[in-house]
């Protein structure tokens, strides 16, 4: 009897033992599929062989020609400067949208007025509509005053429509203790000061979030920046300008190219969003989970 | 039925019973939705009857400062010493008179016709010839007419409210009350009415890129704007419903192309956002479970790997894969290297392989960003509860479809609403991928993979089928309403603990 308890108890831990050993190879599988290509990605970056395509995947020949092309053959592909555009783009949008964000997001959560429910209602009816199908009619309107073509047009598309993202940012303003503001208030506190002095040092780790949301947004969006800028290369963004290297025309030269591009880019977005990735994660799960 | 009785059922009764509970709802659900929207038209109207009634008030009783307010906005602050408010007014009307009169006017009259010649030979006293001059644009016609509509409402409101301010002072006056100064109203601005100084510019940016333009587009879905009806040598026309009847199936040159495309984009787009939503969720939360699990070493690392794909931009991912599965890409040509295939796989070429193919590269995108959300979820839910489930006898898959599945759906179901319309309008995926490749000859300036974002962007940026391009977004419109009102109205976690409608 002693026994047979033992022997179920080894089998068992043996069980155990191989569910673990394929748990383990199931991960390094995952983990090899997830990292080739972008493994990949870095090794075409330093081939030194031309044309587009290779049969094997380590280049025969190293060299650093892609990245310092990037930088000194601009005629084509001036990628310094979409480099710069997005990343002005990125800075601008952070900014602003932060502030629309907080002060939507504040005047929806912890005041109380007329209206506030049908704002609240109309947003979330607004953002049920394709973004891009207004895109048309601001166009014509930015055509009008003149800033198609041009940085602060498209600062303006995606900062203007920035209110509709409040939800997240709500729900954190949400969960602050309304006695704070009670507090404050019957110390004599404006609801300015209140908002300033108490419930935004309170609020960092959302402020966190937006900021890194709206730096991160411009980094990886094509369609409105293509839409807008029509292709007037001088403007473009990150995205764009490295999509026309791999246009048939330019493929078989850009390839290698495009890959050194695409590790500049990835790597400073990257390593911004895995040291805030704590924040990142807090956000969401924070505003779109209710548990 | 008692909750403990429904939790007795099996899962196809509780299915039933939940069908049937649905449809005994409907009819009480239905009166309530019109009972509500009655109320909401009374109560609309009302307000506008109280409107009248102040206005009336300041006609009948108001004193000499009230009733030149009724012409001269402002004048009554000005006379009662409030100077910003009364300045604030006062501006208001002039910009507003000189829009409308100098601006505003001329296209308005023109909305309903959408302007006569659009361009015409005019012959040139200096130069002697006949020279080709623009009129009438129907684009800018609609585009100012939304605005000056806007305009007015606005002007409405604002000369409403002079009045009833109005009203408000001089009753004060009467009564011998101290009236609020320009600093009272300062400092209301950071209290009381702290909610107007901060909303006011998010809602302006609203406003102007988002309603009017809405509007704007509205309207377009009912004329003829393409390509052959292009302004400015060109007029478009109001075309009443012939654009959704064309995309309904309806008769037309554009009819039977137009209403295929559609029909099948569309079948294509629910297809895509079901399973680019739900492959994620459930693959991405077994990837997390498998980390989180007892026993796997080097947790951080597999995390970290899964992580760094979620940092680097999703464009850089997307284009590599697109260039990694084309015709000529590494994986064709290493399989060819290998001997294992003859002729390279059309991963992206064969409708049916190209949809399959996005769907699996969206999980590649999408199992890291699940991960990340999920695992803190995950290691949320009470371990108990797997203990007691192990204890009579429960396998891991029974414990994974009874307890982590319900109880991620009860928690995340928010989440995953976003999630899928935001597939709905996933651009990025598929244009980044395929660019709505391939072709279909039966297809209208769409591709096999194109969804209905893709679709519009294509309509409106190569084809500048603006109108048909309108309608495809009324319809996405109406389709993520609907997908959400029926999730959100089933949903528990968004019913109970959520403010929401």
């Amino acid at each position: 009897m002693e026994g047979a308890k033992k022997k179920k108890f080894r089998s068992k831990r043996r069980a155990e033992r191989t569910a673990n050993a394929v748990g383990h190879i199931v991960l390094a599988v995952i983990s090899v599929i997830w990292v080739v290509p972008y493994l990949y990605l870095l090794l075409q970056s330093f081939r030194g062989e031309p044309g587009a395509y290779t049969s094997y995947l380590l280049p025969k020949e190293f060299t650093f020609e892609n990245y310092t092309k990037l930088f000194t053959d601009t005629k084509l592909f001036n990628f310094p400067q979409w480099y710069l555009n997005t990343f002005l783009t990125a800075l601008a949008v952070c900014v602003l949208q932060t502030v629309i964000v907080l002060a939507t997001s504040y005047a929806l959560s912890r005041l109380r007025f007329r209206g506030r429910k049908g704002i609240m209602n109309l947003l979330l009816v607004l953002g049920m509509f394709p973004g891009f199908m207004s895109m048309t009619a601001v166009y014509f309107v930015l055509k009008e005053i003149g800033l198609t073509q041009s940085l602060v047009g498209l600062i303006l598309i995606y900062v203007a429509s920035s209110a509709m993202q409040y939800y997240i940012c709500k729900g954190f303003f949400d969960t602050i203790p309304k006695s704070l503001d009670e507090a404050a208030k019957i110390d004599g506190a404006s609801r300015h000061t209140i908002f300033f002095k108490i419930i935004l040092p309170l609020a960092k780790p959302i402020i966190v979030y937006t900021v890194l949301q709206a730096f991160l947004m411009p980094w990886g969006e094509y369609m409105f920046s293509s839409l807008l800028m029509l292709g007037d290369q001088s403007k473009f963004n990150v995205a764009n300008g490295l999509r026309q290297m791999l246009q048939r025309e330019n493929i078989a030269e850009y390839f290698t190219r495009f890959c050194a591009g695409a590790v500049l880019v990835s790597v400073p977005i990257a390593a911004l969003f895995i040291w805030l990735q704590k924040y990142y994660v807090e956000g969401v799960t924070g505003g779109a989970v209710k548990g | 039925m008692l909750d403990l009785e429904y939790l007795k059922k099996n899962q196809f009764e509780k299915f039933i019973w939940r069908v049937r509970q649905f449809f005994c709802n409907f009819p009480a659900a239905a009166a309530r939705f019109f009972r509500r929207l009655w109320a909401a038209v009374c109560g609309f109207f009302a307000r506008i009857g109280g409107a009248f009634g102040e206005i009336g008030r300041a006609v009948r009783f108001g004193d000499w400062k009230t009733r030149v307010s009724l012409g001269v906005m402002g004048f009554g602050h000005f006379a009662r010493r409030q100077y910003l408010r009364g300045a604030m007014y006062l501006l208001f009307e002039v910009i507003f008179g000189l829009y409308l009169g100098l601006f505003g006017w001329k296209y308005l009259a023109k909305m309903g016709s959408l302007g006569e010649t659009a361009m015409a030979e005019v012959f040139n006293e200096e130069t002697g010839i006949f020279e080709y001059v623009y009129f009438d644009n129907s684009m800018l016609i609609l585009l100012y007419s939304v605005l000056t509509l806007f305009f007015i409402c606005a002007f409405c409101y604002m000369w409403y409210q002079n009045v009833r301010t109005n009203n408000v002072l001089q009753e004060m006056e009467e009564v011998g009350k101290r009236l609020p100064s320009t600093k009272d109203s300062l400092d209301a601005m950071v209290n009381d009415q702290y909610y107007k100084t901060l909303l006011a510019l998010p809602m302006l940016g609203i406003l102007v890129f988002t309603i009017i333009p809405i509007v704007f587009m509205v309207l377009i879905a009912f004329t003829n704007y393409d390509q052959v009806h292009m302004p400015p040598a060109r007029l478009f026309d109001w075309v009443g419903m012939q654009n959704f009847g064309a995309i309904l199936g309806g008769s037309g040159i554009t009819g039977p192309a137009f209403a295929y495309t559609f029909r099948e984009v569309l079948i294509w787009t629910l297809l895509w956002a079901f399973f680019a939503t739900f492959t994620n969720y459930i693959l991405g939360m077994l990837v997390a479970l498998l980390i989180n699990k007892k026993g796997i070493r080097f947790k951080k690392f597999w995390r970290t790997v899964l992580i760094f794909s979620v940092a680097v931009p999703q464009f850089v991912s997307l284009l590599l894969m697109n260039q990694m599965l084309g015709t000529d890409g590494i994986i064709n040509n290493l399989l060819r290297n290998w001997g294992w295939i003859e002729q390279p796989l059309p991963f992206l070429t064969d409708p049916v392989w190209a949809k399959v193919t996005v769907i699996v590269v969206n999980i590649w995108v999408g199992i890291p960003f699940t991960v990340l959300i999920t695992t803190g979820i995950l290691m949320n839910i009470p371990a108990d509860l797997y203990e007691s489930a192990k204890i009579d006898g429960a396998s891991p898959l029974r414990a994974y479809l009874k307890i982590t599945l319900p109880y991620m759906w009860f928690v995340t179901t928010p989440y995953l609403i976003s999630t899928f319309v935001g597939n709905i309008n996933n651009f990025n995926v598929i244009f980044l991928l395929t660019n709505g490749k391939p072709l279909d000859l039966k297809f209208q300036n769409a591709g096999r993979t194109d969804l209905l974002i893709t679709w519009l962007y294509k309509l409106t940026y190569d084809e500048q089928n603006y109108s048909f391009a309108a309608v495809i977004g009324i319809v996405t419109f109406i389709i993520i309403a609907v997908v959400s009102l029926i999730f959100y109205n089933r949903s528990k976690a968004v019913r109970n603990e959520e403010e929401f409608m």
